[in-house]
């Protein structure tokens, strides 16, 4: 590693950031098709974040299918822009910069409300968002406290802010994804700058 | 219709309101379910035994104080081939081990002023023995994970390589602990929006094929 303490992000940001993981991951060459169907995506092997992760095929499947349908999946729930502030609020609840960079860059490009995303990175989840996207942080962030502090005034909330059940499912299962992504992201490498990724 | 371990802790039945939000996202829920599969029937315990896979599942669940989901895996733990010393031991690890997150330090910077100070969790002495090196690294893993994943570093994961695990274990027991944070979340979420008044457009009610009592 070439990277010194200094030149590691310490801010959240929606600048690009690249990961460097801190195992060695699987090489192109070690692959067999158990792996590559475990990368869902042939152009994963590119990613050393995947790569890692494909050390346990079977659940990289099923974590990435997952996340595919929860993040992606366009037949009604919550709107896209909405379930990516979900993962972000998560993210910056654990603290996670890195998630943070990438799902608050899919926020703003989806919502086109770059300036409020920005100040959920620099004031933190305190930040006035407009009572809707106010509702939808403070229950990704009571989902991410352990134990979790998520309960009935938070689904009320969400409710008065306008959101169906199948819209506060979206944003249940996007914060719980997120709890899952950051733990890996956090713990299997670090944040650098986008040119040293 | 197949086993799914959500569906069971929530006691979902087909067609309730419950099933029709989670079944509104098939793909999630069916690969939420093959997640718990290839981490608890895996096919292979080379370098994660069952045994560990459950011990680390009891603790992480028992951690978050998702009482139904830590019930789960303790039950399975003490029913599992030498999991039931574990098991006693694990609870006493819960208790020594409970508290709030998520706090940690940031990189140092301006975001140090968020920096939150929380109790270091260690394995209690009397239990590193029993436990044995592996496990007991894993479960203070599990612990920095679970409450203060904001401070895991290069030199916690390569105390897990010193300790005897893999990259491959390290990255299973990585999984693991992050897929529990996750299952106990959904579980959370789930029964707290099913103990609440629906306001959602639900089916009509249909009903049953035979009215004969």
């Amino acid at each position: 590693m070439s990277n010194t303490q200094s030149d590691l992000p310490n801010v959240f940001t929606q600048d690009e950031l690249g990961w460097a993981p801190w195992l060695e991951p699987l090489a192109e060459s070690d692959l067999t098709d158990r792996h590559w169907t475990g990368l869902v995506d042939a152009s994963r092997s590119k990613s050393p974040y995947f790569m890692l992760l494909a050390h346990d095929p079977e659940v990289l499947e099923a974590r990435t299918r997952a996340d595919k349908d929860i993040f992606y999946n366009p037949n009604g729930g919550l709107p896209r822009a909405e379930r990516e502030l979900s993962a972000t609020a998560t993210s910056r609840h654990n603290g996670c910069i890195f998630c943070a960079s990438v799902h608050s860059r899919f926020a703003s490009t989806h919502s086109k409300r770059r300036d409020d995303v920005q100040r959920l990175l620099d004031e933190g989840i305190g930040a006035d968002l407009g009572e809707r996207w106010n509702a939808v942080t403070a229950a990704a962030v009571a989902l991410t406290d352990t134990p979790v502090d998520f309960g009935p005034d938070e689904i009320a909330r969400l409710r008065a802010a306008g959101l169906d059940d199948f819209e506060i499912t979206d944003v249940i299962s996007a914060s719980a994804f997120f709890n899952w992504a950051n733990r890996l992201m956090l713990s299997l490498g670090e944040p650098v700058p986008a040119k040293a990724a | 219709m197949s086993h799914d371990l959500i569906d069971q802790v929530l006691s979902i039945t087909p067609g309730s309101h419950l099933d029709q939000l989670r079944r509104h996202r098939e793909v999630a829920r069916e690969n939420i379910q093959k997640a718990y599969d290839a981490l608890f029937a895996p096919r292979d315990t080379n370098e994660v035994s069952l045994v560990e896979r459950l011990a680390i599942a009891s603790f992480v669940t028992g951690l978050h104080g998702q009482i139904v989901l830590a019930d789960h895996y303790a039950h399975l733990l003490s029913t599992s081939e030498g999991g039931v010393a574990v098991a006693a031991l694990i609870n006493e690890e819960i208790e020594r081990g409970t508290t709030e997150g998520p706090y940690g330090t940031y990189p140092a910077g301006p975001l140090a002023s968020e920096n939150k100070q929380g109790p270091l969790y260690a394995v209690a002495p009397a239990n590193r023995t029993h436990l044995g090196l592996r496990l007991r690294v894993a479960l203070e893993h599990a612990h920095l994970l679970v409450f203060r994943p904001r401070d895991a570093s290069r030199e916690a994961l390569h105390g897990l390589i010193n300790a005897g695990w893999s990259t491959a274990g390290v990255v299973t027991i990585s999984q693991l602990v992050a897929y529990l944070a996750f299952q106990t979340r959904i579980v959370e979420g789930l029964s707290t929006l099913a103990a609440t008044d629906v306001t959602a457009p639900r089916l009509p009610k249909v009903a049953p094929a035979s009215a004969i009592a």
